[in-house]
């Protein structure tokens, strides 16, 4: 009724739409207001985003010692090099095995937290609060407390303690590479950082779940529990589930920080990135070779993650949400 | 319906959030600190680079040095964190590089033309120089860096808890793995050599009888004598006498002023706060003989002056470590000794440095003298990675120290030649 009601108003006024669009006109064209609002992105997006990306391709083309304007063209040289440097294949070939063990962990964790908190019956806002807050940390910041505190080679670290009770010696978790205990410290402290963010995206997708589904679930005598989780809850968290898994791929990647931070001198361990960063910034400052390994990483996550969403329907429209 | 009216209400006002946040980092931006300092426009602004140094009223002193220079206004950035070379090797390339800043002689910034020639200033005071510190900063002839301090690294280790394990002071690298040994209680590790072990990198490659590199720029590090010290260093490494993971670095005196190990490889610069908390209770010893063909080193390492050549205030930033570095010898001195201990490279200065005359200071002396190596100006940041990486493959893991030295050999013989033709 009430929709009818007020089509039958908007209908017969023909004539004072037609005075009323001018007025509107002149005060923000649709284009005037496209470009008004989206024009700062854009052009942040191109100076900070496009520009840096053409030149870096543009750099990988050249020879770039310390300088960023270069004019000694070597074609594919610093792409052979890179290839050809063991350490930096090699940090491709030990993020694709991190990746592919820390996404499933991270995405099993923040969806459990999820489940967790979204079956509060009191203090929920609390409990979100809590486990969403460690996103607000300075990856940096976290490191150190992890390297300083938690997990120091000394008698007095946390964890070194807490061993201690069970009369297990000190281990030196992060200068001694043997047996790898770095990848625990570097795991945790990623788990710790990062699963709270995604645990509000499933909050919020599992908020979103029609409780009319689990009803007629009921109805239809599925048991609570693992029965409703895996048919009702699981599909219909794919579209966030998907989403979770491509930032988490290239978080993976892109991986930096805790592991600058935490891992010093070392050969092993060592991301992607921070092989670029040794090779194009800290010492050797070749600005050429570390553009055609930026260049290739790009590829590389743009291949994984599209082939990513082949498989779990990214983007597929209607069906996917 | 009130779904379709509630999207829109969000889209539009995240657009206006959007757009704000737009705007408040456009302002942000103009408002970002250049490290200029701000206003007046009567004379030079000069920018000036220092690591963060660990003794209390470092960066004070060196701020209280720059106010008291009447023609320029200069402002200096503390750098902290451990990677000031990649900081500061990173702004150099940018409009907001430093004017001046503080580094280590490398010849990549010589030959790139990233530092200017300081011939003409510190010509006139030459012969009052170490001659080791000009000769470490000469290229063909023409110096390009002001050294201020020179700071020998060694071992400093506990009288009493050596006397208690009834242990001499090590004469060779295999005692010294025998003394960590023996002075490894249930509290306190034998020995600290930092985390990393990156600061014995080249004092072994020394007492094992060799050098970075020969006097004609070859690379002079790759020997059976070096191969035979990693492999012992690996020993010490794996004997579970050395401390690790501690956390504060070699360069700090913490681990050894808080009883967490007997003997820790420090430098010069910590000695009085050493010897502030632990009193008399405190010895020094070079780095000891790690192979039959070497003797004991020290690594006289330190910190100078350098004028970015291609700034925009370069005769300013030059006049500016003139008058400081060159003629301010008060400065100077207290630069030296008031916070931590470093050994002045003017010799007017050291011959009237009481405080590092006797007792412990004058020991340290002692050694920097008999035993130490100056920094080689040829040995650049790539080839002090380059051995950095056979530390982490072959002490801290279990590579083999002859194919790791080899794979150094390679990546110093590229950038020597790089470097030198």
């Amino acid at each position: 009724m009430a929709t009818t009601s007020r089509l039958d108003r908007t209908r017969p006024a023909p004539a004072e739409a037609a005075t009323a669009r001018p007025r509107r006109g002149r005060r923000s064209s649709p284009t005037l207001n496209f470009w008004l609002f989206t024009s700062p992105f854009l052009i942040g997006l191109v100076i900070f985003v496009y520009v840096p990306i053409g030149w870096s391709v543009w750099l990988s083309f050249f020879e770039a010692r310390f300088t960023v304007t270069p004019d000694k063209f070597t074609g594919f040289a610093n792409y052979r090099q890179m290839l050809d440097n063991g350490n930096f294949t090699g940090a491709l070939l030990t993020f694709t095995v991190f990746a592919a063990l820390i996404v499933p962990t991270t995405w099993a964790l923040s969806l459990g937290l999820a489940l967790l908190v979204n079956r509060m019956r009191f203090m929920r806002a609390f409990f979100r609060s809590v486990f969403f807050l460690p996103t607000a940390c300075s990856y940096v910041a976290a490191s150190l407390i992890w390297k300083m505190s938690l997990f120091n080679g000394v008698r007095f670290g946390l964890a070194n303690t807490v061993i201690g009770w069970f009369g297990v010696d000190n281990i030196a978790w992060l200068a001694d590479p043997d047996p790898p205990w770095y990848w625990l410290v570097l795991v945790t402290a990623r788990l710790w950082l990062q699963s709270g963010f995604y645990m509000i995206l499933f909050l919020a997708a599992l908020q979103n779940i029609p409780q009319e589904l689990y009803e007629a679930a009921e109805i239809d005598g599925a048991k609570r529990g693992w029965q409703t989780f895996r048919h009702i809850t699981l599909p219909q968290l794919r579209a966030t589930s998907t989403a979770v898994i491509l930032l988490l791929l290239v978080a993976a990647y892109q991986a930096f920080d805790e592991f600058f931070n935490l891992l010093s001198k070392t050969t092993w361990g060592r991301p992607p990135l921070v092989e670029l960063y040794y090779m194009a910034l800290g010492q050797n400052q070749d600005y050429g070779a570390g553009s055609a390994g930026a260049v290739m990483l790009t590829l590389l996550i743009c291949v994984v993650t599209l082939f990513q969403g082949r498989l779990m329907g990214f983007g597929r429209g209607e069906e996917s949400r | 319906m009130s779904a379709s009216s509630n999207s829109n209400w969000s889209r539009r006002s995240l657009f206006r959030a959007a757009a704000g946040m737009a705007a408040a980092g456009t302002l942000a931006a103009c408002g970002s600190n250049n490290g200029r300092g701000g206003g007046s426009s009567s004379g030079d602004h000069l920018v000036q680079y220092f690591h963060a140094y660990g003794e209390a009223g470092t960066e004070q002193a060196i701020k209280k040095y720059a106010k008291a220079y009447p023609k320029a206004d200069v402002s200096t950035q503390w750098i902290t964190g451990s990677d000031f070379e990649s900081k500061l090797f990173a702004t150099l390339l940018t409009a907001n590089a430093p004017d001046l800043f503080e580094f280590h002689p490398q010849i990549q910034l010589v030959k790139s033309g990233q530092v200017a020639d300081l011939s003409d200033i510190i010509d006139p005071v030459k012969s009052d120089f170490n001659q080791a510190d000009i000769a470490s900063h000469t290229v063909d002839g023409k110096i390009y860096g002001v050294r201020m301090i020179d700071d020998p690294q060694f071992f400093f280790y506990r009288k009493s808890m050596l006397e208690k394990a009834k242990v001499e002071v090590p004469q060779t690298l295999d005692e010294l793995i025998e003394a960590a040994a023996k002075l490894t209680t249930g509290k306190v590790k034998g020995a600290f050599l930092g985390n990393d072990l990156h600061a014995v990198i080249n004092p072994l490659i020394w007492s094992s009888g060799a050098d970075t590199l020969t006097a004609d720029n070859r690379p002079a590090f790759n020997t059976d004598g070096v191969a035979e010290g990693l492999t012992k260093m690996r020993k010490l490494f794996t004997s579970g006498s050395l401390l690790l993971g501690a956390p504060a670095d070699y360069w700090d005196p913490s681990a050894i002023n808080q009883g967490l190990c007997a003997i820790q490889f420090c430098g010069m610069w910590a000695m009085p706060a050493m010897q502030q908390a632990l009193g008399d209770d405190l010895g020094v010893f070079p780095f000891p003989k790690a192979a039959d063909a070497g003797k004991p080193s020290v690594y006289n390492g330190g910190w100078s002056m350098f004028v970015n050549a291609k700034g925009k205030n370069v005769d300013a930033a030059k006049e500016y470590v003139k008058w400081l570095w060159i003629e301010q010898k008060k400065y100077q001195e207290d630069w030296a000794l008031s916070y931590g201990f470093h050994i002045p490279p003017r010799s007017s200065i050291a011959a009237s440095a009481t405080k590092l005359q006797s007792g412990l200071p004058a020991e340290g002396v002692k050694l920097f003298d008999q035993y130490g190596h100056f920094d080689n100006i040829g040995w650049t940041q790539a080839m002090i990675t380059a051995t950095e990486n056979v530390f982490a493959d072959c002490v801290r893991k279990n590579g083999d120290p002859k194919a790791s030295l080899d794979t150094a050999e390679k990546t110093v013989s590229a950038e020597l030649k790089k470097l030198f033709g």
